[in-house]
């Protein structure tokens, strides 16, 4: 069994990997006030994967006591979208991200981020800002501390987590990284043709055996759609998105399916200035 | 589909994943290949001979790519014995930086967009045009470049495809890049020319019909090769090719024998005696051209220069699967009559030495920057040392072929590569192993990170409970 791994990146950057967990960890501030943040970063994971784990086979379930405080929070990210099918699972990368981030962020640390996968956690002292490249759709999101997000997540059928939608992407900025994991979850789920003859689907457990999904539908193949159909699709996941938004669980959100993008809130998206 | 549905648990990590045969566990690290835990990302690993304590310098080479490769993946890899089970790839690109970003958030990871395929088509059909768009579901994915010989040769995917155009394009590019390089036959067409089913390692299908024979050479070369052979059995021997076509009285290869004239007429641009270019227009009938009857090429007989009524004459293709025997009648009008069985043996012999004809898929790529900058702190000592065969370069253990030049560029026969080897990102782009081998005193010359060399004792805890995804060799004699 392998254990944590805490690694600098070259550039300076602290990596901590254990099983399917996967951070990049940055700060910035004095460089010894900086080092004290990362140090306090490691010492938090190490261990924080066993916490998961013994409270796994309740955290896929819906609805059931949660003791952990990772575990709590994904709890809490989670429970708005009830009685909707979601799992306190939806919001783990989320969560870690922010747990890890908490116990870094500490004086001098003016700005930082903990980016579990894709899922992101930012902190951001007053004036500061940060800019988040969205991967495949070659766009980029900046966040100010004057906003109320403090977690980006990206969720879609081709991420390692299964979709019970069809999105290629959607990135979510919420009030919390757990609730913009959970969010874009849900989000990329609404973005759906069912009964589409160009989407291939299969039960959850027959591509991963003990999923939280069990036996639900995912999609594993999503095959040239009409400007008609991706028009459909699109509006079921916005209309998803801006009832979310409506009820403060996100700040915005962006969603991608082929060639077709909408965004939902205030999103400040821009183009690269570089090709 | 007969699988055995036993689940194992993985104990690589807490998390304890229950995996199915062919499924991998919640990291995508690790999977079920039939009974056994393996790692989906190769971790392969080379023994120092010369230390009894076996330091090796490690290189994990899961994801290479041109902009952005995992920083932490510093590990040589040699031999990999990986069988990479349903390569899915995991979120390691979340530590690349993006020009303009501080972070990146992703569904995957990877971003690897200078690449392209290769392929080699053994056929002498027409497939279209030089430089005719080569097209995957209707999308263009790269073109046709040149004719080698026997073969047309395509040139698919690269940077302009993958991510310069629509995403359906770039979409498309990389499904069949990834199928083609993952041994799958894909469906391409050509515009102005032929419909293709292409898989390495198979024969290609033009137009729905599976290619069988390389032509043995063009229709010259066929007739210095069998004009001994027909000399004294047949009045007249034209060898009909795209190419060149070629008649043996006229060819020097007849002249030596004492070949006499025929009066034969050929209608073509005459380049030397005896060979004809353009007697046709490329195409599916014989030979690679547009003739299904090749007395089509065939001008008057004329009888001053020794055409006469009986006069024999043997119409082949450069692979012998395309035949006639023809008898010039009283008007010198060419009359198809039944092959003689003393030629039959001479066209055998052409379809005999003609080659099966398969389809070649070749990877290449170029391993930019940043990857370098994984491997060591002074990127361009690798390069040279790449180039100068002291790091030696694999691809899933598969020797490359390595350009010479700038940077990293290289070329690899998909078919050397473990089943499945290549993976993809959405981005789109492709994810193929890549390993450097070098002994580890020119490692750490080259400026090699030598806080994260591990010991074998070490790996061999981390990584070693899986053995099927390493294998150890030797250094070779006399390395450091």
């Amino acid at each position: 069994m392998t254990g944590a791994m805490a690694n600098r990146l070259p550039d300076g950057r602290l990596h901590l990997q254990h099983g399917p967990i996967d951070l990049i960890c940055e700060a910035w501030g004095r460089a010894d006030l900086v080092e004290a943040g990362y140090a306090r970063a490691c010492r938090r994971f190490d261990g924080l994967l066993e916490e998961l784990v013994a409270e796994l086979p309740v955290l896929r379930s819906p609805n059931k006591a949660l003791f952990g405080p990772i575990a709590q929070n994904m709890g809490r990210a989670v429970a708005p979208f009830h009685p909707a099918f979601i799992t306190p699972m939806a919001a783990v990368a989320g969560a870690v991200a922010e747990t890890v981030l908490a116990t870094m962020v500490g004086p001098g640390i003016r700005r930082a981020y903990v980016n579990n996968g894709g899922d992101i956690a930012l902190h951001l002292a007053p004036g500061e800002s940060l800019t988040c490249a969205i991967a495949g759709a070659d766009a980029r999101i900046t966040v100010h501390s004057h906003d109320a997000a403090r977690g980006i997540a990206t969720s879609g059928w081709r991420g390692r987590s299964w979709s019970l939608g069809i999105a290629d992407e959607v990135s979510v900025l919420a009030k919390t990284a757990a609730m913009a994991d959970a969010a874009a979850t849900m989000i990329a789920n609404a973005v759906n043709l069912p009964g589409h003859p160009q989407i291939a689907r299969r039960p959850a457990h027959e591509m991963q055996a003990d999923s939280d999904l069990g036996a639900r539908l995912v999609t594993v193949g999503v095959g040239p759609l009409t400007a008609d159909d991706v028009t459909a699709a699109l509006s079921r996941g916005v209309a998803a998105a801006n009832a979310y938004r409506a009820a403060g669980l996100i700040v915005s959100a962006a969603v991608f399916l082929q060639n077709e993008c909408r965004i939902v809130g205030q999103l400040a998206l821009k183009e690269p200035a570089l090709a | 589909m007969t699988r055995s549905p036993e689940k194992i648990r993985c104990d690589a990590c807490p998390v304890m994943c229950y995996i199915a045969p062919g499924q991998t566990g919640a990291c995508d690290r690790y999977a079920n290949d039939a009974g056994r835990i393996v790692r989906t990302d190769p971790v392969v690993m080379l023994s120092n001979a010369q230390a009894s304590g076996a330091r090796i310098v490690p290189f994990a080479a899961r994801d290479w790519d041109g902009d952005a490769m995992p920083a932490d993946t510093i590990v040589t890899g040699i031999g990999s014995g990986t069988t990479y089970p349903d390569y899915k790839p995991a979120p390691f690109i979340v530590s690349s930086k993006v020009a303009g970003a501080d972070m990146v958030t992703v569904v995957t990871e990877a971003i690897f967009s200078y690449c392209g395929v290769k392929v080699k088509i053994d056929t002498d059909r027409y497939l279209g045009p030089e430089g005719a768009i080569v097209r995957a579901d209707g999308e263009a994915i790269g073109h046709v470049t040149t004719a080698e010989y026997g073969s047309q040769m395509l040139s698919l995917g690269g940077v302009h495809h993958l991510t310069g155009g629509t995403k359906a394009e770039g979409r498309l590019t990389c499904a069949a890049m990834l199928a083609l390089c993952n041994g799958e036959a894909v469906a391409l067409t050509v515009d102005g020319g032929s419909a293709l089913v292409v898989q390495a390692g198979a024969a290609p299908i033009v137009d729905g019909m599976p290619a069988q024979r390389m032509r043995v050479g063009c229709g010259s070369a066929t007739i210095g090769m069998f004009a001994a052979q027909w000399f004294g059995l047949v009045d007249e021997v034209i060898v009909v090719d795209d190419h060149i076509t070629g008649v043996v009285s006229e060819h020097q290869a007849g002249k030596v024998l004492g070949w006499q004239p025929t009066g034969v007429k050929i209608k073509g641009h005459r380049s030397t005696p005896g060979r004809y270019f353009k007697v046709s227009e490329p195409g599916m009938g014989w030979g690679g051209t547009k003739l299904t009857d090749p007395r089509d090429i065939l001008g008057d007989w004329n009888p001053k220069k020794g055409a006469h009524a009986g006069l024999t004459v043997l119409m082949v293709s450069t692979t012998g699967e395309q035949f006639a025997y023809y008898v010039l009648d009283q008007a010198l009008i060419a009359q198809e009559q039944s092959l003689p069985d003393t030629l039959r043996s001479s066209v055998a012999m052409i379809d005999e030495n003609c080659e099966p004809s398969l389809c070649t898929v070749l990877f290449m790529g170029g391993a930019g920057g940043s990857l370098r900058a994984g491997v060591t702190s002074n990127p361009v000592r690798l390069t040279r040392s790449v180039q100068s065969g002291a790091t030696r370069l694999t691809s899933g253990g598969a020797d490359c072929y390595i350009w010479p030049g700038g940077g990293i560029t290289f070329m690899v026969d998909v078919l050397t590569l473990p089943k499945g080897a290549f993976g993809y990102v959405p981005t789109p782009a492709l994810v193929a192993p890549l390993e450097f081998t070098l002994a580890r005193g020119d490692y750490l010359a080259l400026g090699g990170h030598a806080g994260a060399i591990r010991s074998l004792d070490e790996v061999m805890q981390k990584g070693g409970e899986y053995p099927t995804a390493a294998r150890l060799q030797n250094w070779p004699e006399g390395d450091a």
